[in-house]
């Protein structure tokens, strides 16, 4: 069966042999190197309740940093004039590496060009991440580290207000998480602007996603110890998500065509709305199922469901975009549809159903995908991408409950 | 005149006397209930003196079947257990359960390689120079030892650093760079050897972030300790050993017990015993946090020694979060191709956000790696 996955792969080949040579790093000569010692020797030995105040500087750190102590507050002088660089690190697969704790802080400061991961939380609770930047300063390369802010297996976890730049997969990922907001961040020149994986309760809202290859991504994996479900994404603003995939070739995100403004993949429950969606090229919203990711069914452990369902996307608005998507597939998809100088309308569908769920012909009412913003493509991917077509409206033309805010006590 | 002349008969006396000074007395263990002791003597399981490191009195040395890589050093594993606390409880599966007061060590050093203290030998040796519960310190150089010690609040990490002297290994927390040269038959490569401070230990030693105990032994589990060790009187296995001195209490005769493989870097095997060597080896290097409830259960791999074969082995299985680690291959194992494998890729890089394990070496294993890469290609199949 041919897949967007094989019209992918082709692309993003065309499109890393098309990226120029990175931009340079920020130079750290001047930067200081005394007070690493220090910062590391207050993060072991940190008791409960404590807060680390890192003074306003420019500081080398060269092995990553950890911390294991709950409630500790790790404060800066702001995300332009506390900047912790990791340009010269030795050692350690993050930057700073928090896990299994109870409450944590960490706000007012930068992580720069770390060589891994650059904040990574995992296993933890209360989780507060504000006004933090991570960047690498050499503008998207596929020599970067991977995630930007990074908390994985935590409940109730809150970024606010936070930068994240040039990671080579996703510059804000919340990934098996319970209970989370993103909110008022931007995330620039990162594969995922933000990507929130198999979590349950997310809201995503007030971000600006720009220049990354994809902005929003709400994904399903499978083979992990649990999957997600129940997201909303609203008022944010994803303009111009453009930039070439520079992924590492096997990661999920690789696979993600450039030009995609929210992105969701086999998760269920998820509401978009009041958004403003401009100058995505391929499309503002995609929906796909596991099986035009790039990940197919050899491989996957039983009992995952691989279709996006029960999807909600209203009252968004969408300039632009969808006139020149990635990929040789899609954009024959395009002309095909919409003539050599049409555009893709606002939403992807690939087409993946599950027919053991459909009565009559079509999914029971909760589970529906609905849009009442914008026209819908189906792909037609389950049959080999063959009849490709603008989906009849009133196939889309429902409502579902909107999901209820996420709450946190933070 | 005659003065200095005394002075130096006497400095001639003193070194004389030092080069016949007899290896120390077995020190008394002790257990330091809390705080953190400076020095390692502190704790009286190894005492150092006369060119000889000694075990302490009732101090048990032990090794494991497949071990841990860490750059090629060799290790000291010793247990001791207060008297009057009982034996550890035997687990199958898990490490077994050591009462309160129990203190582990493990030393890690390299054989000299001469021509300065920074220059050190390259080998696959379990304990070399060990024997008879001493070693020459003519022949090794001592890096750290690390404490493990079971308290009532739990177990805690203690990382001790060898002084230049070899008198004393001192507390720090912080950790350290020790800067080696490690010498082979194939040449000389600089080491950057990492000593972990004490979050990285709990880095490794929370084997399970579900349960809240936190930090625990790895190695003493049965799997890894049903082998036989050369003990002052004689060989025996060590479960056995073990219940007959009273450290384990519960445990079945060894042979009916779980038992990984012993390898030791040998060249590349074939059949059952590939197999074998290779599951014992990923165990004991991965399975810390690669499993169900370890810290790297965030990727859906699995690696101890039962697990079947699957996805969750890695076998056809994607990656999630591995970034730059995949080395652009698009699955953990390809069936019968290793140059495919994100796993053999990830073993033998030094980079350190690619490198797997993520913390404990600086090196690629040679022979680790080559172990891997016979085990996936001997693997038919391939990912479709």
């Amino acid at each position: 069966m041919k897949t967007i996955k094989t019209a992918l792969v082709g692309a993003s080949l065309l499109t890393l042999a098309a990226c120029g040579a990175p931009e340079e790093s920020r130079d750290v000569s001047g930067f200081d190197r005394v007070y690493q010692n220090t910062l590391m020797n207050a993060l072991l030995d940190a008791q409960p309740g404590d807060v680390i105040e890192i003074p306003e500087g420019e500081f080398i750190i060269e092995r990553g940093l950890s911390l294991t102590v709950d409630n500790v507050t790790i404060r800066g002088a702001g995300m332009h004039h506390t900047v912790l660089s990791f340009a010269e690190q030795r050692q350690g697969a993050e930057g700073l590496l928090v896990s299994g704790v109870e409450g944590f802080t960490l706000e007012n400061l930068a992580f720069e060009d770390t060589v891994g991961d650059s904040v990574k939380i995992s296993d933890s609770t209360d989780v507060v991440i504000r006004n933090v930047r991570v960047e690498w300063t050499n503008g998207p390369s596929t020599d970067n580290g991977a995630y930007g802010l990074y908390p994985v297996q935590s409940t109730n976890v809150l970024i606010d207000g936070a930068v994240a730049i040039g990671a080579s997969d996703a510059g804000i990922y919340v990934g098996q998480s319970e209970n989370v907001i993103v909110r008022n961040s931007r995330a620039e020149y990162n594969v995922a602007g933000i990507e929130i994986e198999n979590c349950n309760n997310a809201d995503v809202y007030g971000n600006t996603a720009i220049n990354n290859t994809g902005g929003i991504l709400i994904f399903n994996m499978p083979n992990l110890p649990r999957p997600g479900a129940g997201t909303r994404v609203f008022d944010n603003d994803v303009f111009e998500n453009n930039t070439s995939n520079f992924g590492h070739a096997g990661t999920p995100v690789a696979s993600v065509p450039a030009g995609s403004g929210i992105l969701i993949n086999s998760n269920d429950d998820v509401e978009i709305f009041n958004n403003r969606l401009s100058d995505n090229r391929t499309a503002h919203v995609i929906i796909s199922s596991l099986y035009t990711s790039g990940y197919e069914d050899l491989g996957v452990t039983e009992g995952f469901d691989p279709y996006p369902e029960a999807i909600y996307i209203h009252d968004n608005i969408y300039s632009g975009g969808g006139g020149n998507p990635d990929g040789l597939e899609l954009q024959a998809l395009r002309v095909a549809l919409f003539g050599p100088t049409g555009r893709l309308p606002g939403v992807l569908w690939d087409g993946y159903v599950d027919e053991e769920k459909m009565i009559n012909g079509s999914l029971p009412d909760d589970l529906r995908l609905c849009v009442t913003d914008a026209q819908v493509v189906n792909a037609d991917a389950p049959n080999g991408f063959s009849s490709p077509h603008v989906a009849d409206s009133a196939l889309f033309d429902c409502t579902l409950e909107p999901r209820p805010a996420v709450e946190l006590d933070l | 005149m005659i003065r200095s002349l005394l002075a130096s008969l006497c400095l001639l006396c003193l070194l004389c006397a030092c080069a016949q000074e007899a290896p120390p007395e077995p020190p008394t263990p002790t257990f330091v209930p809390d705080g953190r002791p400076e020095a390692l003597s502190d704790w009286g399981q190894l005492a150092v003196g006369g060119g000889t490191l000694v075990l302490g009195e009732a101090v048990t040395p032990y090794h494991l079947a497949t071990a841990l890589f860490t750059d090629y050093a060799q290790k000291l594993r010793t247990v001791w257990i207060p008297a009057d606390a009982g034996p550890a409880g035997y687990d199958p599966e898990g490490a077994f359960d050591f009462p309160v007061g129990t203190v582990i060590t493990k030393t890690f050093y390299y054989p000299r390689a001469g021509g300065g203290f920074e220059r050190v030998l390259k080998s696959n040796d379990g304990m070399a120079h060990y024997t008879d519960r001493q070693i020459d310190l003519d022949a090794v150089r001592l890096i750290e030892t690390r404490v493990l010690v079971h308290r009532e609040t739990g177990w805690e990490t203690l990382p001790y650093v060898w002084n230049a002297e070899q008198t004393e290994a001192y507390l720090s927390r912080a950790g350290a760079f020790v800067d080696l040269t490690l010498v082979s038959d194939a040449g000389e490569e600089a080491l950057g050897y990492m000593v972990p401070n004490v979050n990285q230990c709990a880095g490794c030693h929370e084997t399970d972030t579900t349960d809240g105990i936190g930090a625990r032994p790895i190695g003493p589990r049965a799997r890894h300790m049903n082998t036989d060790f050369e003990y002052f009187d004689g060989v025996a296995n060590q479960i056995d050993h073990w219940s007959e001195q009273g450290l384990l209490r519960g445990a079945p005769p060894a042979q009916a017990a779980p038992r990984n493989a012993s390898w030791q870097g040998e060249p590349p095997l074939i059949g059952a015993a590939l197999d074998e060597a290779a599951r014992a080896y990923l165990d004991i290097n991965c399975s810390h946090c690669h499993s169900r409830t370890g810290p790297a259960d965030t990727s859906g791999l699995y690696l101890e020694a039962d697990e079947p074969v699957g996805p969750h082995l890695g076998v056809c299985k994607l990656p999630i979060a591995a970034g730059r680690g995949t080395g652009d291959r698009r699955y953990d194992i390809v069936p019968g191709a290793s140059e495919e494998s994100i796993l053999t890729h990830r073993l033998a890089s030094v980079q350190s956000d690619v490198m797997m394990p993520e913390l404990g070496r600086a090196l690629d294993h040679e022979e680790g790696v080559a172990l891997i890469t016979a085990w996936i290609d001997a693997m038919s199949g391939g990912c479709g």
